[in-house]
């Protein structure tokens, strides 16, 4: 492997009461790289996603973000340091309005206090004004700049996916993490979600991974596949692999209907 | 009808004091969907502070301007590092725990602060000094404007306005919604959830010594049990106005300081504390979201 690794991921585990959700996982991202994390229900991937982003603690292993190790840091100082996430049930600030769901993913990055707020500083105007400015630009992209006084709960369902995207796009950060973003998806809105995709990875620089049950869209989007059962890693490759991996096709069922 | 406006004018100046400290409630529960029952105690607290300052450098010989400024920044400060410090101390490591272990130990810091007040104040009320000389401002038609009804309801419209902007128009404001709506989510968007917190009794706090500065003056007689009555009416005036809705406190603190100022003036001043009881009453049965709240639906 090359030394440009982003993510490094070495023999993670947690368990909630009995069950071990994630069970000694470990997985390498490169610099650029858009990987796949796949799996039948309850495989344990959305935790894998909650232990990247601070929510729970591995209680066994490693989680390195650029040599630096991240699993003992909360939740607000991981995504500081660059990974950002969507959910699976969009969990937009839905009485917010659009704008002020993208300016609240710059909070962090605002650096005026609160006495240049309550003397309404230049320097506090300027910054917001910048900031708004920015977040514009991100609408732009989704062509949501229209729509940015609309409370975020009142957009249709595709445009409150594309704003929680965007949402975590102006955290700036290396490494996205993208659960189920086709879900609730028709075949047409599949297919422009891959150019998203695609899209913003070119634009911003990003490692993607994402999670996703649309196999079709898992095997034609991603160059590298990890495959969880029962919160073990039975299997890593490139998709050509994957599909004719015999664990991985018993894993589902002992049917291959859904990999291709 | 002279007499009228006269009651007209004291109840909104006190109704100005009871929303300063009924925004501290709102906040906090806001953001924390529990009561800080120590709130007004924080307030009391801030009393005692300004009144110390003042016997010290016995400023209320000589009554001053900037004396009162003095004092309503001290107030203020001791309040807001008070405030910091119980959140800290002892709410913020049961954060995960059950509401209900939180509720108590809110209880706990009351009572407290009320004892320790007792013991460190003495128990007997102490009058808090003049800081400003009370004149007749102005007089229309008979009735006459005293300085002190303007300075109290100058200085809570300037405080809520301060308010206004940091909440509604800045980065704090906005983290403080986004934590009190999903604070998981607003922790992955890079907010420290313990800062905004912090901020937010730091700010609810601030408004209680402004009060206490305010009370302080309009009603001289200072006692560490101060808060208890006082605190309740804030409460009631929260509630009423919808708890979590910060136009809802000021709504709420209005009527409520105009209602007490009513029943004083027109029936009988006896009555004026069981008011806030029975406005609570009241509110409970028929509208228990407050004028301004909304209904939280809560997912199961």
């Amino acid at each position: 492997m090359s030394n440009n690794k982003l993510l490094e991921i070495k023999e993670i585990s947690i368990q909630f009461g009995g069950l071990k959700a994630v069970d000694r996982f470990s997985m390498d991202l490169e610099s650029g790289e858009l990987a796949g994390l796949i799996g039948p229900n309850g495989a344990g991937k959305t935790t894998v996603f909650n232990l990247l982003t601070g929510v729970y603690s591995p209680q066994t292993g490693s989680i390195d973000l650029e040599g630096q190790p991240i699993h003992r840091k909360k939740t607000f100082e991981i995504s500081r340091l660059g990974i950002a996430r969507t959910f699976q049930n969009i969990r937009l600030f839905k009485d917010l309005s659009v704008l002020d769901n993208i300016l609240l993913g710059q909070h962090h990055r605002t650096q005026y206090g609160i006495w240049q707020v309550v003397l309404q500083t230049p320097g506090f105007q300027r910054e917001e004004a910048q900031k708004k400015e920015e977040a514009l630009e991100l609408l732009k992209i989704f062509n949501l700049e229209k729509k940015q006084s609309a409370p975020a709960g009142a957009l249709p369902y595709g445009e409150q996916r594309k704003l929680e995207i965007l949402r975590a796009l102006a955290t700036k950060p290396k490494l996205l993490l993208l659960d189920e973003p086709a879900a609730g998806m028709n075949h047409s809105e599949t297919t422009g979600l891959m150019e998203i995709i695609s899209m913003i990875r070119e634009r911003f620089n990003l490692t993607i991974l994402l999670i996703e049950h649309d196999m079709k869209f898992v095997m034609k989007i991603c160059e590298k596949i990890h495959v969880l059962d029962h919160g073990v890693k039975i299997a890593e490759g490139i998709p050509s692999y994957i599909q004719n991996h015999a664990e991985v096709i018993k894993a589902y069922l002992g049917t291959d209907e859904e990999l291709h | 009808m002279n007499e009228f406006i006269q009651h007209i004018i004291n109840g909104i100046s006190m109704g100005a004091i009871y929303a300063l400290i009924a925004l501290g409630y709102t906040m906090v529960y806001g953001i924390l969907q529990f009561i800080n029952f120590a709130h007004a105690d924080i307030y009391m607290v801030g009393a005692f502070a300004s009144y110390y300052l003042a016997r010290f450098f016995q400023l209320g010989e000589h009554p001053h301007w900037s004396w009162f400024f003095i004092a309503l920044g001290l107030s203020t400060l001791v309040c807001a590092l008070l405030g910091f410090a119980i959140e800290k101390i002892a709410y913020r490591p049961l954060r995960k725990s059950p509401k209900l272990n939180i509720l108590i130990t809110a209880i706990g810091v009351s009572l407290f602060l009320e004892y320790a007040g007792q013991l460190l104040f003495g128990v007997d009320p102490k009058l808090f000094p003049p800081l400003l000389t009370e004149s007749v401002l102005f007089s229309i038609g008979g009735i006459n404007v005293m300085s002190l009804d303007v300075i109290i309801l100058g200085i809570s419209i300037l405080a809520m306005f301060v308010l206004h902007r940091v909440v509604y128009h800045s980065k704090l404001g906005k983290a403080m919604r986004a934590v009190s709506q999903n604070s998981t989510v607003a922790a992955m968007l890079g907010i420290s959830i313990d800062r905004v917190i912090s901020f937010t009794f730091i700010l609810g706090s601030s408004l209680a010594g402004i009060a206490a500065v305010l009370v302080g003056m309009r009603y001289p007689k200072i006692e560490p049990m101060m808060g208890m009555l006082m605190g309740t009416k804030a409460f009631v005036a929260a509630v009423l106005g919808g708890i979590g809705s910060l136009p809802g406190a000021v709504l709420g603190g209005l009527i409520m300081g105009l209602s007490e100022e009513m029943v004083v003036g027109y029936l009988q001043s006896t009555y004026r504390d069981a008011l806030s009881f029975g406005i609570l009453i009241v509110i409970l049965i028929f509208k228990p979201t407050g004028l301004l709240g909304t209904k939280r639906i809560e997912k199961v």
